[in-house]
This record gives C-alpha cells, structure tokens and sequence, in this order.
C-alpha cells in the first residue's frame, strides 16, 4: 500500500490545497508543503537496510483494474525507481518552497496542477503495468500544460502548447507501439497483458521490434531531450514559473531517461543493440550542441535550458553505452542533474522576479548586491560544470569510463562537452556576479527560507558527489537486473 | 406480461409518455407538471430496459429486432433524454410561451432513436430516421426570439430532406435488384460482389447516413446547426441523433465486406479520414465555443468511423464504448453551456467564457473536464475511448487510419486545451470583459440542472478510473450482436 499513498499523497494533497485556498493561500501553501514532506519522508522509509537480496524488487504491489483489456494496476519500485522518487519529493518540497513567495493568485489551482504533477511523475517511476505507465505520462503531462499557460511569462501560451503537442504526438507514437508489443505478445502466448514483466521476454521480428522500439524511443527521446527533439524545451523551461522550470527539468526530463533505461533497452534488446551507434552519436550531437547553444544565449532560464540539453546527452550515451559502469553514470548524472539545474532555475527564478528580467545584459555585478544568492550561483554552476567532489562529476565520469569501455572515440568526443560546459559556467557567472553593475540595483538576498531551499539542495548534491557509494548501492541491483546475464559489453 | 411485450416495453412506454405528455399538455400548460410527467416515463423505460435485460434476444415483428444491443441503445438515449429534461427545465424557465412542446418533441425524437437501432427493415429504418429529423426541425427553431434558430432550421429542414430522397432513392434501387428490404434476406446477396445498381443503392444509402452523421463532404450544416440551436438540442443532435445512426450503421455494415480494397471499405475509410482532418482543421480558429463543439463533433465522428471499419463484433463493442464517452463530454459540455444560458442568450464566444473558473467554479471545472475527455486525456472517459480505439485499430492493421487518428488526435489537442485554458484566464487579460449572463434561476431549476451534471461528472471520471463494468456490459452486447 505504500506505493499506493506515495501517488495518492500529493493527488489529494492538491485537491485539498484547492479547497483550502477558498478560505486561506497560506493554508493551500502549508498544505501542499506538508504533503509532499509526507512523501518524501515516506519513500525514505522504503530505503532498503540491506542490499544483498536477490530480488531487485523492494515492494510490488498488483490489483485487476481492466481484466477485459489485460491490464492491471502494478506498481513496483525498485533502487532506480527509489533514487527518482526521492528525487521527485526533494524537488517537490523545492518548487512549493519557491512558490511561497513568487506566486500571489489563484494559488490553490497553482498547488493542485504542481501536486498533480508530481503525482503523474511519481506514477511513471512506479508503474510496472505498460498501459498505466502511459496513463501516468499523459496524466503528468497535462496540469504541466496548465503551469506553463497560466503562471508563465510573456510568450506562455506558445509555449505551453509547443511542449504539450511535441510530448503529445510522440507519446501517442508510444502508445501505438505499446498496443503493437501487446498484440505481438498476444499472438505468440496467446496471453492479452500490458504487463512488463511478461512483455519483457516477448521475441520480435527484426523489422517490427526496430519501429516498436523507435515508437519507444521517440517518446522519451524529446523528454530526455536528443536533439533533433529538443526544440520546446529552451519555450518551456524559459516561460514556465520558477517551480515550473524546477519540475520540468529536475523530474519531467527525467522520466525520459528513466523510460529508456526502463523499457527501451530491455524490452527491444536486439533492437536497441542494432541502433545504439545512431543513438551514441545522437547523444554526442547533444552534448556538443546544447553546450554551444549555451554560448549563444543572453537570456539566463534559456542558457541553463541549453546546458539540461548537454548533460542530459551523457545519460543517452550511457543508456546505448549499456554497461554496468555507464549506466550507474547515467543514473547519478541524472540525480545530479535534478538537482543542480534545479537550483539554477531556482536561482534565476528569484532574480527575475526581483530584477523583472532574465537578461543577462541587465545584470552584472550582482556579487556585490547579494553575496548570498552569489555564492550559490557559484557553486551550483561548479556543480553543474562537473568539478569533483559534487554529483554531477561523479555520473559524467561514470558515464566516461563506461563509453570508453565500448567505444575510445566517442569518450574522446563526448568529454570535449565537460570543457565547453566549463565555459560556459563561468561565462555565465561572469556576466552575472562580476564586472560592472548595469544600474543602481537594490535587490533583497536570499531570505532564511531561499537559503534553506538551496542548502538543502547543495547538501543533496555534496552526497552525491562526496558519497556516490550509497546511492550507487542503490541502484546497482535494479540495474544488474536489467542488464541480466548478457547485459555485459 | 410476455416476454416479448417486455422487450419492446421500453419503447411502448416513450411512446405512451409522448401521447401522456402531450394530452397534458392539452388539459393544462404547466412547465411543471409536463416535467414530471417526462420524467417519470423516461424512468420508468429505464427500467424496463434493466428488466429485459435478463430476457434472451428476439425478432419483435418482421421490422424490429431487440437484441441487447439495441436495449443498450435505448437504455442510453433515455438517460441522455433524462439528462436533457433536467437540464432543459432550468434552460426553459425564461421562455415565454409553449415551453412544454420541447419535452415532447424529445420524446418523439429519443423513440425515433431508439427505433433506429432496433430496425432490421428499411422500413424501420426510415421510419425512425423521419420521426427523429421532424422532431429535430421543430426543435431547432424552438429559440423562437433569435434569428440564427430559424434559420439554422430551415437548413436543415432543406438538406435533411434532400438526403432523406438520396436515401429513399438508394432502397429503392438495392429492393429493385434483390425484392426485399429486410436485412436478413438482403445479407446473403450483399455480401457477393456487388452489381453497380446495388453498389449505387448502397452508395445512396451512405450518402444519408453521412449527413446524419455529419461526416465530411457532408458537415456543412453542422456549425449553423449547432450555433443555431438550443444548446440542449444541440447536444441531442450530436449525440443521440449521431449515435442512432451509428449504430444503425454498424448493424448495417455487418452484412457487408468492408475491408479496406472493397470498395465501399475505401468510402468509408476516406469518410474517416476527412472528418477527421476537416474538423479538426476547422476548429483550430474558431472562436465560437458551440461552433467548435460542432466542428469537434465532426472529428469524432471521423475517429468512430475508424470503429466501423473493424465491423462484426469488435466493431460493434469498440464503437459502443467510444460512444458512451463521446456521449457523457459532449453532453457535459452542452450541459455546461445549457446551465449558462438561457432561452434569449447563450455565452457563444470563447471570450465569453474567460475567467469562468473564477466565477462559476464548479461549472469551469465540469467543462475542462469534457474538453480534456473529448481530447482523450487521462482520468476522463475519453482517454480510455480513444486506447480502445487505437488498441482495436492497431489489432486490425489499420496502420494508415491510426496514423491519421494520432496526428489529428494531437492537432485536436490544440483547441481543446485553448478552451479550457481560457477558463481559467485572469480576468482582466483579454480587451472584453466578460458577459457571461448571472440570471437567477428558481431553486428547483438549478437543482435539477446540478443532479444532471453531477451525474454527468461522475461517469466521466468513472469511465475514465474504473471503464471494467461498462467493458463488461459491452462484452455482453456483442456477443448477442447479429
């Protein structure tokens, strides 16, 4: 059941929010803010105390929801799943947190599209049953919409609608590959189920495994983003409201890597092996060109989009890189990515709604005005370029070490991403905490509260960096599962 | 009682409520009184539906057949003309004079319906489909102040006439090759290569039923239509008039070969894939909430299409269960308009409808979730609607349809979600303030209009969490279909 209240907590803790707003913002904020500390705290408690079982599976929890069509209500978790949901209650806390101040109307609908976010994202880490996992990733999808179009900045309706239609149609691609894989299943066991598990080991012809797998591939491949897709995330992450960006690039895009790791590899092996060189190179193109879009950016939420482009290709590399070490890399590169862009978007959140811009032009100096908000932007952006001792290092090394295992020259390429993103770092805070101030600014720092929102998240990315063993503990099981017996290079 | 007489008795029973209504009428006008006596039919026929549910299928007279399909038919559209009595007590409260027609004329219409889905006989079929149009032209015009009612009427007076000669003319030809207008005896020569007289006859016939349906070259009418009429009838034309037909239609075609290198398998396949796109391009800009009902409609009709390609059982369930959700958000979203409006003035333009939510908060949430169900998203009926859809398609290998159908589906996505965007728009956004009208309406009238869209929001959101017993009923329908 416990797997059940970690969707249920923030689904009815945002109709709550809701209602209560009627009476009281501040109880709809309390509220919100209480359930998703109930979440969090509730998936801490599913830690596990040893990691030496064999089952990979920590809970599993299964119920007849549609028996007509084959479908079950499934959820399972195990240290993968775990490692994101973790993730998805920190941030959710985060983007509450950072709503306190920056959001002033229709608060409660606010916090109930934000829950309900987190709620589909969360049922995506969980659900083990194909045609629930594809509820949740639409479900998460729409009050997404909402945030973007009613609380975004000034070209919000594009793109709000921009996001919505390019995940819309490539999760539609999914759902008719899902449907394929079922009646392919069907036809050879004679079994109807959307059930991972039992589709796992379903044998395909080469062709049709290959355009199930690209149905697949597509859906997660402009979540992730891989570049040829990734045109509405510089819209939507620039206009959505601070929580908004916080959610989209900590967890949304995250579901795009969970999903490859989860189900495009392991249900269409072959396949998967078969286009893994196309992959690599996508993720390559990735890494290089979201570090160069970077460059080109003067509006601050857009460069740190274009740097999610960049670190995110090292978790495609990792993924079709298909080794233990690469895809341990890709695990905590994705944790670390959460979190630090994160905080970034956090960060240029407060100053926009200080400074009512986000041009970087206008800026300038800022060190000077607000130590505080200074210094944190200098140290997720060192984060975020990858210096040792903080996450983000430890997953692009991983994700290094593993490629280099498989192939030298795409390691070679893909590390030439680590100079630029050290480039562009300190370009941006350059631009941002050094040289000349533009005008007489008179800013605010952070408050006790902004501080305690980015300690907690430096703190979460300094375990990550300083104690990867732990977390790697984690998810080592979940994925030696996944790579099973010839998941060796 | 016999069991034959039970099986028939849902419809004996409208029949009697409309002559009961209409001798009430007679005695005395009151609104009322007219309501009640609707009701209590309607209710009652709905049970009779849940009684002869039990009994096993049977031919009623040489011209009907009341198998469990068409009971499920009927037990649909009487709680459509339920919903419709409820909603349309509050909407008629202003009216002036001879308010208590509209009750009867949904009467006769909902047995024209209901005629339609149990007919086996051209006959039948004709006879349902006039007693549902002629009840239709008079509730179209039924808004008598506005002019767009009168004249949204008489355009469909005109090609609803026009189409119902096409039809005539195609039995006549289909009875002149074969001597017979019953389906039994027509299924065997059908199901042959056809001759070009039969193939045109057929072709005549599909000709009506396209209009009904609105199926594009034939959806002109739709938009006039829709805008024109009463919004109550309005959502009687693009459900119960549209389901009818459907399932006419499905019942028909099971005789036939329609996969897709026949001939009238590539007719159909085009009508599909032309709603489809048509409507869905046509709605993208328009700023009318009632007009892109109309032009939604006609996609949907498209996507139901898709399901009669797949004919024989399959068909008959996937089209069955799209149908009760294409029902419950249209009908929800009507609702929403109907409980807005009243006689003299409708909210018609998107505008209108900016900051709904901030006003009429419940109402602003009952019409997002029609639109998010209409668009197929998760937690309403629709997404469930349009999984069946794709799961029967993709199982037939009807790999272009479902091409069209995912591309449109997210095209469609892109005026569904401005719509219910605008609801929640703050209000001081747009250059027009809102004019949505604030009428007092008596007690009794909003309560009825509250118990029927609150009965519409729960299936809506039922169908959308929990579809297994519906799934289940449908299961039962189609083994007895055919």
């Amino acid at each position: 059941m416990t797997l059940v209240w970690l969707i249920a907590i923030p689904l009815v803790g945002g109709i709550l929010s809701f209602a209560l707003s009627r009476f009281s913002a501040l109880a709809a904020r309390v509220l919100a803010l209480v359930a998703m500390t109930a979440q969090l705290s509730l998936a801490i408690t599913l830690w596990p105390s040893s990691t030496s079982a064999a089952d990979p599976w920590l809970q599993a929890l299964q119920a007849r929801w549609i028996p007509q069509l084959g479908i079950s209500f499934s959820l399972t978790i195990d240290g993968l799943s775990l490692l994101l949901i973790l993730l998805t209650g920190l941030l959710g806390i985060v983007s509450v947190g950072i709503s306190w101040s920056q959001i002033d109307e229709r608060v409660g609908l606010f916090h109930l599209n934000l829950l309900w976010v987190l709620a589909g994202v969360t049922g995506v880490f969980l659900a083990m049953d194909l045609f629930l996992f594809y509820f949740f990733w639409e479900l998460m999808l729409i009050p997404m919409y909402f945030l973007i179009d009613l609380w975004g900045h000034e070209r919000r309706h594009y793109a709000a609608i921009k996001f919505f239609l390019f995940t819309q149609l490539s999760g539609l691609l999914m759902l008719v590959a899902i449907v394929a894989l079922f009646f392919t299943h069907l036809q050879q066991t004679g079994v109807a189920t959307f059930e991972y598990q039992q589709l796992l080991s379903t044998p395909l012809a080469p062709l049709s495994g290959m355009l199930m797998m690209l149905g697949f591939l597509v859906a997660f491949a402009v979540k992730l983003p891989v570049v040829p897709l990734h045109t509405w995330l510089p819209d939507a992450h620039t206009q959505a409201p601070t929580a908004g960006s916080v959610v989209l690039a900590g967890l949304l895009l995250k579901t795009g890597g969970y999903g490859l790791i989860r189900f495009v590899v392991p249900l269409f092996p072959e396949a998967a092996r078969a286009f893994s060189v196309p992959a690599l190179v996508l993720a390559v193109i990735g890494i290089l060109y979201g570090a160069h879009m970077a460059f080109a950016q003067t509006d601050m939420k857009r460069l740190i989009a274009y740097t999610s482009v960049s670190h995110l290709g090292f978790v495609l590399l990792g993924v079709f890189t298909w080794n233990a070490l690469a895809l341990q890399g890709a695990v905590i590169q994705m944790l670390s990515h959460g979190v630090s862009t994160g905080a970034l978007f956090v960060l240029a959140g407060i100053l926009q709604h200080h400074l009512g811009t986000r041009d970087m032009a206008a800026m300038g100096g800022l060190w000077r005005v607000v130590p505080r908000l200074g210094a944190a932007m200098m140290f997720f952006s060192m984060a975020a370029l990858g210096l040792p001792g903080m996450g983000n290092f430890i997953g692009e090394f991983l994700t290094l070490l593993g490629t280099y295992h498989l192939s030298v020259s795409f390691a070679v390429v893909a590390a030439a991403g680590l100079i630029l993103a050290l480039v562009y770092s300190l370009w941006l805070l350059d631009r941002v905490l050094y040289g000349p101030s533009r005008d007489p600014l008179a800013i605010p720092d952070l408050r006790a509260s902004e501080l305690a929102i980015v300690a907690a998240l430096a703190l979460a990315i300094l375990c990550l960096g300083l104690a990867p063993q732990a977390f790697l503990n984690i998810s080592a099981q979940a994925l030696d599962a996944l790579l099973g017996p010839g998941g060796a290079p | 009682m016999n069991p034959l007489g039970n099986m028939a008795a849902p419809m004996i029973v409208t029949a009697t409520t409309a002559v009961a209504v209409m001798l009430v009428i007679g005695a005395c006008r009151s609104h009322r009184m007219t309501v009640y006596v609707t009701l209590i039919g309607l209710l009652s026929a709905l049970l009779l539906v849940l009684v002869a549910w039990r009994l096993p299928d049977r031919p009623f007279a040489p011209l009907l057949i009341l198998d469990h399909y068409a009971l499920f038919y009927h037990g649909l559209f009487l709680l459509v003309a339920l919903a419709l009595t409820l909603l349309g007590y509050g909407y008629l409260q202003h009216h002036e004079t001879q308010r208590e027609e509209y009750y009867l004329l949904l009467l006769l219409a909902t047995l024209g319906g209901m005629t339609l889905v149990a007919s086996t006989h051209f006959a039948s079929f004709f006879l349902g489909l006039e007693m549902l149009s002629i009840s239709l032209y008079a509730l179209i015009a039924f808004r008598a102040a506005p002019a767009p009612g009168v004249e949204a009427a008489i355009k469909y007076l005109v090609l609803a006439g026009l189409t119902s000669s096409f039809l005539l003319f195609g039995m006549a030809l289909i009875y002149s090759q074969l001597g017979t207008m019953a389906l039994a005896d027509l299924a065997a020569p059908l199901s042959q290569p056809l001759t070009p007289v039969l193939l045109g006859g057929l072709l005549l016939i599909f000709v009506g039923i396209g209009f009904k349906l609105a199926v594009v070259p034939f959806h002109l009418w739709t938009p006039d239509v829709y805008e024109g009429a009463p919004a109550p009838v309005s959502a009687f034309i693009a459900t119960v008039s549209k389901g009818a037909i459907l399932a006419l239609l499905l019942r028909y075609t099971a005789v036939l070969d329609l996969s897709a290198d026949h001939s009238l398998g590539q007719v159909v396949a085009w009508g599909a894939i032309l709603s489809m796109t048509v409507g869905n391009l046509l709605a993208l800009k328009q700023p009318d909430l009632k007009r892109l009902l109309a032009y939604s409609s006609i996609a949907q009709m498209g996507y139901l299409l898709i399901a009669v390609l797949l004919t024989g059982r399959v068909g008959a369930s996937v089209a069955s269960f799209y149908l009760v959700t294409y029902f419950a958000a249209t009908l929800a979203a009507f609702g929403v308009i109907t409980a807005l409006s009243n006689e003299r003035e409708e909210p018609a333009l998107l505008v209108e409808y900016q900051g709904l939510a901030w006003r009429r908060p419940w109402l602003a949430g009952l019409l997002t979730m029609a639109l998010l169900s209409l668009a197929g998203l998760p937690l309403t009926a629709g997404f469930l609607g349009k999984f069946v859809l794709v799961t029967a398609g993709v199982g037939a290998h009807l790999w272009a349809l479902v091409g069209v159908l995912i591309v449109n589906s997210t095209v469609s996505l892109y005026y569904y979600l401005r719509a219910a965007s605008i609801l929640y728009a703050r209000t001081d956004e747009g250059a027009e303030a809102s004019t949505v009208p604030g009428h007092s309406t008596p007690a009794l009238a909003a309560a009825a209009t509250a118990v029927a869209l609150v009965a519409l929001a729960l299936i809506i959101l039922w169908l959308g969490v929990y579809p297994s017993p519906l799934l289940a009923i449908i299961g039962e329908v189609a083994t007895s279909f055919r």
